[in-house]
């Protein structure tokens, strides 16, 4: 092994992470002094931040194209950023600082995590800024300044509804294929649901709105978990159908997981005899309606409650004036099934309204 | 500027005496800074708000459980292994400290320690089974991954832990350079990453890991006891999972029972930016550093300016092939 050549070689490294060490420390430095007495230009501009659990699910991607348009019509600045998952919660927590940091007036946000996000959120709203939770309530939900979500007890409460007509005095077996574990949502439009189908026997308890949890329910059979996946739902109902085979009507927390239990109902042979109701509003989901797939969805509206947050930022920031408080941004049932005495549209309505 | 001693002589240069010095070689070792460099000096120019102390502080804030977790990584992959399972069980640890620190009332101390042996014990368990058994490092931790990952959602019961006390939180407590607000968890970083450095550049067992990378028959040969080595490698690591644990409790003030869970993939992602090779070997851990400053850079600029936040996905992706293309320029001029 020759000395020369190795030491030359280390020499030059060693020079060039001496470099690098010394143009590291001035490119850290230097802005940080400089930038200090930087003014920062274009205050005048309004900006307002929506954040989003993923990028990809369709739900979001229909609220940020509500707030593009929103955005674009009060001419103010849009920042999106979102979760790498549904409870990516330390990558809404650097959207939410990179937004403030950015100037934003307002933020939007549908949490991941609805405990874990309110530090980050406190501290927004602590440098002045109107933080607005989207589809999703912080826990708890005085943590943001303001609410606009679907009613999800009230969604289930309508399908429930629906499905108890529909079944008439046939005896129900219920599989409920819901959401992610300990997530709010899921709990809510679960025990809607229940609320909604009615107890048991006459006088029995009903669901409420508060319920943490799962309320148990003697004709629930089947209660799968399935992160409102298509895949992991059909595997769900394969399942629960292996657990009981006698299943007659089935509760999705959303319409990919009703395509889900489908499949798993379709390959069972099963398909016609049992009831889906779900909860979203989809517009594949309101098409699985239309071809008679689903019997009934409940229909939200993630394009209004962006639409409302990027109005109320802008109207925050040149007024002054927050809102506060939860504002139900409303929810349809869509079904070309009808039942007596259930108020509902059909799926032209739902095609028409549709996200996704 | 060179140190007078046998270090030249030492494994980690090993490899540096098959050739003379080349343009790859300088590329791979100054690419990361450049990278950086250019990528600040782009965001500076579209947004005033992106050099300033407060947001250059910010991002750093935002590398420090990553920064902190790829500094184990590093080390790992030094030795030609890998790491799948790093977040899953960075994710445990900090469930662990803040669970039995809230919920049992155990004292932040001793709460912090078992959370961070809980990350010792899994790196020691990746250590033991890649050496002892035989079995390859990826699949070993993606077995321990998994194992961390259902442990957390167990033992957590899948709620976050709120209400943690202050002084477990202390990390992401501040003080002020002017009127820029730093994080201690930023300085903690900074300080490993220059510790590491020292030990890596200066210390026996720095030399043998690089030695036990680049050929571990000869490590082995030459006297070093690579099964050992490894086990140690491993189990500090997972040392640095826990202290990273502590970082995002810091930062979230939260047991978050869904950290980290795309942390295994952004921890080797720096590591390759900073110009480690996959291969093993050969790689610096400052180097590690800039590649965590890089994707944080480049997160906190594009949403400065108002990117997508899946454009710093797509950057991150072509950096990745530039590094690994530019490791592979610079290993074939050296053979």
């Amino acid at each position: 092994m020759s000395r020369g050549r190795p030491t030359g070689r280390r020499r030059a490294f060693g020079l060039a992470w001496r470099w690098s060490a010394v143009l590291l420390a001035v490119a850290m430095l230097a802005p940080a002094l400089v930038g200090l007495a930087q003014p920062a230009a274009a205050q005048d501009e309004i900006i307002v931040g929506l954040i989003t659990k993923t990028e990809t699910n369709p739900f979001f991607v229909k609220m940020k194209e509500g707030a593009q348009k929103a955005a674009d019509a009060a001419g103010v600045k849009l920042l999106t950023g979102a979760g790498a998952f549904d409870a990516d919660n330390a990558g809404q927590t650097t959207a939410l600082e990179n937004m403030v940091t950015a100037g934003a007036k307002g933020i939007l946000i549908t949490p991941g995590d609805t405990k874990a996000i309110v530090p980050a959120i406190q501290k927004a709203r602590a440098a002045g800024v109107l933080v607005i939770a989207l589809d999703t309530p912080t826990e708890p939900m005085d943590a943001t300044d303001a609410l606009f979500a679907t009613d999800n007890f009230k969604a289930g409460r309508l399908i429930g509804e629906y499905a108890k007509v529909a079944m008439g005095d046939k005896a129900p077996v219920i599989a409920t294929i819901d959401g992610s574990t300990g997530v709010s949502v899921s709990v809510l439009r679960h025990n809607g649901f229940l609320a909604g189908f009615g107890p048991a026997e006459a006088g029995g308890a009903t669901p409420v709105a508060t319920d943490s949890q799962f309320v148990p329910d003697s004709r629930v059979v089947c209660s799968q978990d399935a992160d409102g996946d298509q895949a992991k739902s059909q595997t769900a109902m394969e399942n629960c159908l292996q657990k009981n085979g006698d299943i007659n009507l089935v509760y999705t927390i959303n319409e990919p997981a009703a395509r889900g239990a489908y499949t798993a109902l379709k390959a069972a042979g099963k398909e016609k005899d049992v009831l889906i109701v779900s909860i979203d509003g989809g517009c594949t989901g309101v098409q699985a309606v239309k071809d008679g797939e689903i019997a009934a969805t409940a229909q939200q509206y993630p394009l209004k409650m962006a639409e409302l947050g990027v109005d109320a930022v802008v109207k925050y920031a040149k007024t002054g004036e927050k809102p506060s408080g939860y504002t139900d941004t409303g929810v349809n049932l869509i079904t070309d099934k009808p039942m007596q005495g259930i108020e509902s549209k059909d799926t032209t309505f739902g095609l028409a309204n549709c996200w996704g | 500027m060179d140190s007078p001693s046998a270090a030249s002589a030492g494994y980690g240069e090993a490899h540096v005496a098959r050739g003379s010095i080349s343009a790859g070689e300088v590329i791979a070792s100054i690419g990361p800074l450049l990278a950086l460099l250019v990528a600040g000096a782009f965001f500076a120019s579209r947004s005033d708000r992106f050099l300033t102390g407060q947001n250059l502080s910010l991002v750093v804030q935002q590398s420090i459980v990553i920064g902190v977790m790829s500094i184990g990584q590093t080390l790992i992959i030094l030795t030609a292994g890998i790491d799948l399972s790093c977040g899953a069980v960075m994710a445990l640890s900090q469930i662990v400290m803040t669970r039995l620190a809230v919920v049992n009332g155990v004292h932040p101390v001793p709460a912090i320690l078992l959370g961070m042996a809980a990350a010792v014990g899994f790196g020691l368990l990746n250590g033991v089974l890649s050496t002892r058994f035989g079995l390859p490092p990826f699949i070993v931790t993606l077995g321990t991954l998994n194992i961390a990952f259902a442990m957390t959602i167990i033992y957590s019961r899948q709620q976050t832990i709120t209400n943690v006390p202050s002084s477990m939180t202390w990390l992401g407590n501040t003080f002020k350079v002017g009127t820029t607000a730093i994080t201690y968890g930023s300085v903690l970083m900074f300080v490993l990453y220059v510790l590491m450095w020292f030990v890596m550049r200066e210390t026996a067992f720095g030399r043998h890991v690089y030695a036990v990378g680049d050929n571990p028959e000869a490590a082995r040969l030459s006297g070093i006891s690579t099964n050992q080595l490894l086990i140690f490698v491993y189990s500090l690591a997972g040392l640095f999972y826990g202290i990273a644990a502590l970082q995002s409790v810091g930062r979230t003030g939260v047991g978050d029972p869904n950290a980290g869970q795309t942390d295994n993939l952004a921890s080797i992602t720096a590591v390759v930016l900073g110009g480690t090779s996959l291969f093993g070997g050969r790689g610096k851990i400052m180097g590690t550093l800039l590649g965590v400053l890089i994707v944080g850079v480049f997160r906190n600029g594009l949403q400065l300016i108002g990117v997508e936040s899946v454009y710093q996905v797509l950057v991150t992706g072509i950096l990745v092939i530039l590094a690994v293309v530019v490791d592979q320029y610079a290993r074939r001029k050296q053979a």
